[in-house]
């Protein structure tokens, strides 16, 4: 009698190869090419639903201007891409139009896709082809121009984008610069092309758009705070080595930080996913980013510090340890901490609020969580405890208010109760 | 004290209970299935739901008025501090005695009742809210019937103390309850309404803790593990936090 | 009516250490494996986090982690000849339920158990002749040096703090010099001590001892085991044993396991299903699955290729009672094996009053404490004492939490004024000295099904049926004489030595360390198990925990589970799963 079944690993690789979308002529080495920038975009982040078909679309992903849900971009004729010629994959990836020249909404980031050469995009394309085709509802077809959107006037017609694309948008492939490294070059076309990091580490205008003066200084996406990730030492990673960059994206945390909020997906689902050489290219690339210094501030009064302090340390240095030391590697140091230092203090806050998990990983499998204390402080005392972290042990950044932990309090709760 | 209000993700998240009160017990919720990673959510906490102070919800005035004395002598108030009545302990026992506690929802209450040896522990078919309101008539009436007419209340603290002895020995009998039971029963309860967190209603000002030197709800002693033999003089703090929380104070 | 689900190659019933051990194991080995939990999930941030996790009043008085009677509890008696009459409140010992179950709130106190322990029998009838009547002490099948390496492996995966006493026989200077030889030391150092348990050391090395510190599961350092996951260092919080430990610095299945297995794609856990029996085909002498209950009430029958049991000691010889599987004991006859020898522990302690000497006792970890082990198992010679076995010695500071902790002196009233300023006189002025000793199994001290009572399902309850004999009182007496000696060279004001008397009490909290049931041995007429903790009537079915142990030692029981496990994990991987069939001939 067969005694031992194995519930099999999910060999979708193997499977999908046979799948009838598959061209007899495309090598392994070009589906290897476009399975790793589909990685490095995170496609299977934004077109997956929690609990749903990896890129079968369907999840609500929130913008300043409403709600957009994500297309199926798996091989399905009907409901996804499997009819779209290259041609109109290209021109989507590159332009943001779709086949019936509609155009797309930069929640999906075109600006960026833009970058990625026409060839890249083909090998990203035969990719997707692989994957098992899956049928959706018309609600988020792909193929479908009025699927589901929740978007304020006047942006839920989408001829409005024609004005947007022509003030932020700059189609384009990128551009090699010959005067730096190759590395420094894959690094670039990594960052500002697929992996697209920017779109939530570069602060944006009223209208959604890039900031192009302060690329990856720091920008606010859905109540988090996405820190600076150039080279200010304070507010940025200045005082990380490449190494360090690479083992934050390949394991979720280094010495001076681990990966949690929405930037934990991006670990699981994209950044782990490439190789060292890859990681390496990108961290040759950030660490020539110029940064900027975070702006001074208020600075706090000293009986909000006092009782910060005393919060502090009953509260908080079971982890992160009465000197802001933490552990390395398990509780975030909180000293020289580019979050806490940050003058937008949306992640801070929240964190403090709702708690949070650092990635686990297979290289660093320990989900070490912080409790959330959203109970246990009022909104004063999360600001005098925020301000404690914010400026002790030769931190200094902005003072925080009752108020804005008010405001982010009634944001949490607002998304809890979608 | 801030308390976020229970919301309905937190209510559906992974069998978690939101701002649950004392003796939450493991309430069977749903059964669900695991694989392929640790179940987090943001802005969980089976965190405990402090007492609202206000008037007593559970025990009549007669209960109260025999309580606070009873308590009075149990831990008076002396030269060291406040006792069990300034502390809030009467306080604390009505919540306890109107909750889950009160209820004895975690026990063994099937029968048959049998009275069972000491070493077999508690076989009174009574929970403990019933114990309590039991008890406290018959000592009332007790007292009434030895004191002529008076209730424990009413009676000199010599008096009290002979009637609590009494009740701890077993020499005095009550009708329709056990005494003994009841005694260590409340005693048990009275020593956890002086020592117990603030927020459960007992402990004010934390005066249970001032008493002794101990510091309350922290969890890094790291600093003080080599201070061989030294006082540490670190004000108490709850789980609600201490006065030095706040920069008003 | 159950409905049938489809098979996996394992069922572990109940996911505390025991199943998370195998868990990890077996999924290593390719198989597929189904954990099912009464409880419900539970994780530190969540459920004993920093910010509520120091609750006495909670978690201590109203046992908040713990199993609850109302739904599962047993009945007790001290003899045969008594009626037993149901546990109601929970008291002498805390088992828990849900994800982690007991790893959750140990101390985190863990030992090997000595050479001798394993031969008990043997050893003890040679050296000193006939055992006492109705003691039914028996070798276990395993001996020390087999389990040495799986000690090791325990002990690695759990990061624990120590200093080893003997490496591969020489012994090392302020380690235990008593214990079996180990090939390497601790994965981490002793933590570092607070002030009584160093006041023990002097005293108890003036008296002619060699004292060292007790081996913790409570990290010393940060520490990330073999498996890859990171444990934080312990803070000293005080509020450890009975409770969860909110920064990751205590080992449990969360802090060393979970991580890795639950990222699995070939393990699942259901939680919220209670394993109802098992179910076996006698003919082929296998278990076929299990029959469990969800929430709401539904039963399910869950075949399956291995059944392993893995809930709390003495739920598990309960279960192969409600399943029919095995010679259930007869006290009357004595014949029968499932439910006999069943053990505990006998503790007892010496309170020392000092006037001027501050311990700050709120600052403790579980196992944060200073040992000696001159009296435990054979290391002295029983000639004339009456009894066998012993227990070690220790002053250990776990906590300082009020409601249970504040020692007065001999004499002093229960309450009123006296009792407050003794209490306040005394709080952070004093220590304690413990004694742990082992307990002998006896003819009348075992488990089978109560004719009454009856649990939220309809199942009879487990009867308990235990009391310590004159062995135990005599030994816990020497104990604790030794005790009061080295308390008398610390120059203290006041000693107050309370020895264990009378019968075995239900009420007062001692240990959580239940034994025997399903005990392990050579003879399937004399034992459940064989010495791979593979079921002598169902060749699939294997069962974990300290239930198997034919006696208890002088030491808690926790080392010892976790090195079966990893031995039976190794018997099951490297034996089973080639040839399915039994071990060992019988």
């Amino acid at each position: 009698m067969k005694i031992f079944r194995y519930a099999a690993l999910a060999a979708t690789a193997l499977t999908a190869l046979t799948s009838a979308a598959y061209a007899a002529d495309t090598s392994f080495h070009e589906l290897e090419r476009g399975k790793m920038l589909v990685n490095a975009g995170d496609c299977v982040s934004c077109h997956t639903v929690k609990g749903g078909t990896p890129f079968a679309g369907g999840r609500p992903i929130e913008t300043p201007f409403g709600i957009i849900y994500s297309p199926n971009i798996t091989p399905d004729p009907e409901t996804g891409i499997g009819a779209w010629s290259d041609d109109a994959f290209y021109n989507a990836m590159h332009s943001g139009v779709d086949p019936k020249g509609e155009r797309l909404y930069p929640a999906f980031p075109y600006p960026y896709f833009t970058k990625i050469t026409r060839q890249d995009v083909k090998f990203m394309r035969e990719y997707l082809n692989t994957l098992p085709p899956a049928k959706s509802s018309q609600a988020v077809s792909a193929n479908n121009p009025n699927r589901m959107n929740d978007l304020t006037w006047p942006l839920n017609h989408r001829i409005f984008m024609r004005g947007w694309n022509m003030a932020f948008f700059e189609p384009g492939e990128f551009h090699p610069n010959k005067q730096k490294s190759g590395e420094w070059n894959r690094g670039a076309y990594l960052v500002e092309g697929a992996a697209h990091c920017g779109a939530c580490h570069t602060p944006k205008n009223k209208l959604g758009g890039d900031e192009t003066s302060h690329v990856l200084q720091g920008g606010n996406i859905q109540n988090w705070f996405a820190p600076q990730i150039a080279g200010d030492m304070r507010a940025g990673i200045g005082s990380w080595s490449a190494n360090d960059i690479v083992e934050y994206l390949k394991t979720g945390r280094n010495k001076h930080s681990g990966a949690t909020g929405m930037m934990a997906e991006v670990v699981t689902n994209s950044t782990s996913k490439l190789s060292d050489n890859d990681l390496h290219d990108i961290a040759t690339y950030l660490k020539d980013v110029p940064g900027a210094a975070a702006d001074a501030g208020s600075k706090p009064d000293q009986k909000v510090m006092a009782a910060g302090k005393a919060i502090f340390d009953d509260s908080c240095s079971a982890c992160h340890q009465t000197d802001g030391q933490g552990v390395p590697h398990m509780f975030p140091p909180l000293v020289h901490n580019a979050n806490v230092q940050s003058s937008d203090p949306s992640s801070v806050i929240r964190v403090i609020l709702d708690g949070a998990q650092t990635v686990p990983t297979d290289a660093r499998p320990t989900p070490s969580s912080m409790p959330a204390f959203n109970w246990k402080l009022s909104d004063d005392q999360t600001a005098a405890v925020a301000n404690y972290v914010r400026n002790s042990w030769g931190n200094s950044a902005p003072a925080v208010s009752a108020s804005q932990v008010a405001d982010m309090r009634k944001q949490l709760q607002a998304n809890i109760a979608q | 004290m801030a308390g976020s209000p229970v919301s309905r993700r937190d209510l559906l998240s992974a069998g978690v209970v939101i701002g649950s009160t004392v003796a939450l017990g493991n309430q069977p919720a749903e059964a669900r299935s695991y694989s392929g990673e640790i179940p987090w959510t943001p802005g969980e906490a089976n965190a405990p739901t402090p007492i609202k102070p206000g008037p007593f919800q559970y025990l009549t005035q007669d209960e109260v008025a025999f309580l606070d004395a009873a308590v009075s002598r149990l831990i008076p108030a002396d030269d060291l501090g406040p006792g069990a009545k300034e502390a809030g302990v009467t306080t604390f026992l009505d919540r306890q005695l109107g909750g889950a506690f009160g209820k004895g929802s975690s026990w063994y209450m099937q029968g048959p009742w049998k009275k069972g040896e000491v070493t077999q522990g508690y076989q009174s078919r009574m929970s403990p809210a019933e114990l309590y309101r039991a008890s406290i008539k018959a000592v009332d009436a007790y007292c009434g019937g030895k004191f002529g007419g008076k209730k424990f209340s009413q009676l000199s603290a010599d008096q009290q103390d002979e009637i609590l002895s009494g009740l701890e020995k077993g020499d005095v009998k009550l009708e329709g309850a056990d005494a003994e039971s009841f005694f260590t029963m409340f005693l048990q309860n009275t020593v956890e309404g002086f020592f117990s967190d603030p927020l459960y209603g007992g402990n004010r000002d934390m005066a249970g803790w001032k008493l002794i030197g101990f510091p309350g709800a922290r969890y890094d002693y790291r600093p003080y593990v080599k201070k061989h033999g030294e006082k540490l003089n670190l004000p108490p703090v709850g789980i609600t936090g201490r006065p030095g929380w706040n920069s008003n104070t | 009516m159950e409905r049938k689900l489809p098979p996996v190659d394992v069922i572990l019933v109940g996911f505390g250490w025991t199943a998370a051990i195998l868990g990890q194991e077996l999924t290593d080995a390719g198989l597929n494996v189904l954990a099912l939990e009464r409880g419900g999930w539970r994780d530190t941030s969540t459920d004993f986090a920093v910010t509520f996790a120091q609750d006495e009043l909670r978690y201590m008085e109203r046992k908040a982690l713990f199993q609850e009677p109302a739904r599962d509890t047993l009945t007790f008696r001290n003899s045969p000849s008594e009626s037993a009459l149901p546990m109601r409140h929970l008291g002498s010992f805390l088992p828990a339920t849900g994800v982690g179950g007991a790893g959750i709130h140990w101390n985190g106190q863990t030992w090997r158990f000595l050479p001798s322990d394993f031969v008990a029998k043997s050893h003890n009838t040679q050296r000193y002749g006939a055992l006492a009547d109705g003691m039914t002490i028996q070798d276990w099948g395993v001996t020390y040096d087999e389990l040495e390496p799986y000690y090791d492996k325990f002990e690695y995966l759990c990061g624990i703090s120590g200093k080893a006493g003997n490496l591969n026989g020489k012994i090392q200077d302020g380690g235990n010099p008593f214990e079996g030889a180990r090939k390497r030391d601790y994965p981490n150092p002793p933590l570092d001590m607070v002030y009584a348990p160093t006041l023990f050391e002097k005293a108890a090395a003036e008296t002619g001892h060699k004292p060292f510190p007790c081996p913790a599961a409570n990290m010393s350092r940060p520490y990330t085991n073999p498996l890859g996951v990171t444990l934080g260092p312990c803070t000293y919080c005080g509020f450890c044993e009975k409770f969860g430990c909110g920064n990751y610095s205590k080992s449990s299945p969360q802090t060393t396991i979970l991580p890795v297995l639950m990222r699995k794609k070939n393990f699942e856990l259901r939680t919220q299903c209670e394993v109802l029996r098992v179910n076996h085909d006698d003919v082929a002498k296998r278990a076929t699955g299990v029959v469990y209950v969800d929430a709401q009430g539904e039963e399910w029958e869950q075949p399956a290729e291995i059944v392993v049991l893995c809930a709390f000691a003495q739920h598990n010889p309960w279960l192969m009672m409600l399943s029919d599987i095995g010679k259930r004991y007869d006290v009357q006859s004595g014949e029968g094996v499932v439910g006999k020898n069943y053990a505990y522990q006998i503790v007892s302690g010496v309170d020392v009053f000092f006037d001027d000497k501050i311990m700050n006792p709120f600052v403790g970890a579980g196992a944060l404490g200073i040992g000696i082990d001159e009296y435990n198992g054979d290391n002295f010679d029983h000639g004339g004492l009456g009894f066998i076995g012993g227990g070690y010695l220790a002053c250990w500071q776990t906590n300082g939490r009020p409601i249970e902790y504040h020692p007065t002196p001999k004499g002093t009233p229960k309450w009123g004024t006296k009792w407050k300023k003794a209490v306040a006189k005394n709080y952070l002025t004093s220590l304690s000295i413990s004694t742990h000793g082992a307990v002998m199994s006896h003819r009348n001290n075992y488990l089978d099904l109560d004719p009454t009572y009856h649990d939220t399902h309809g199942r009879p309850l487990l009867r308990l049926t235990f009391d310590y004999t004159d062995n135990e009182h005599k030994m816990s007496d020497y104990l604790t004489d030794r005790a009061e000696e080295i308390a008398k060279a610390m120059n203290a004001r006041d000693i107050y030595a309370k020895k264990r008397t009378g019968h075995y009490s239900i009420v007062p909290y001692q240990t959580t360390h239940n034994t025997g049931g399903a005990i392990m041995g050579t003879d399937p007429k004399s034992s459940v198990v064989n010495r791979y903790l593979q079921s002598w009537d169902l060749h699939n079915l294997f069962v974990m925990g300290a239930c198997v142990f034919p006696q208890n030692p002088g030491y808690n029981p926790t080392g010892t589970v976790g090195a079966l496990t990893y031995w039976a994990a190794d018997a099951i991987k490297n034996q089973y799963l080639k040839k399915q069939g039994p071990l060992v001939q019988a």
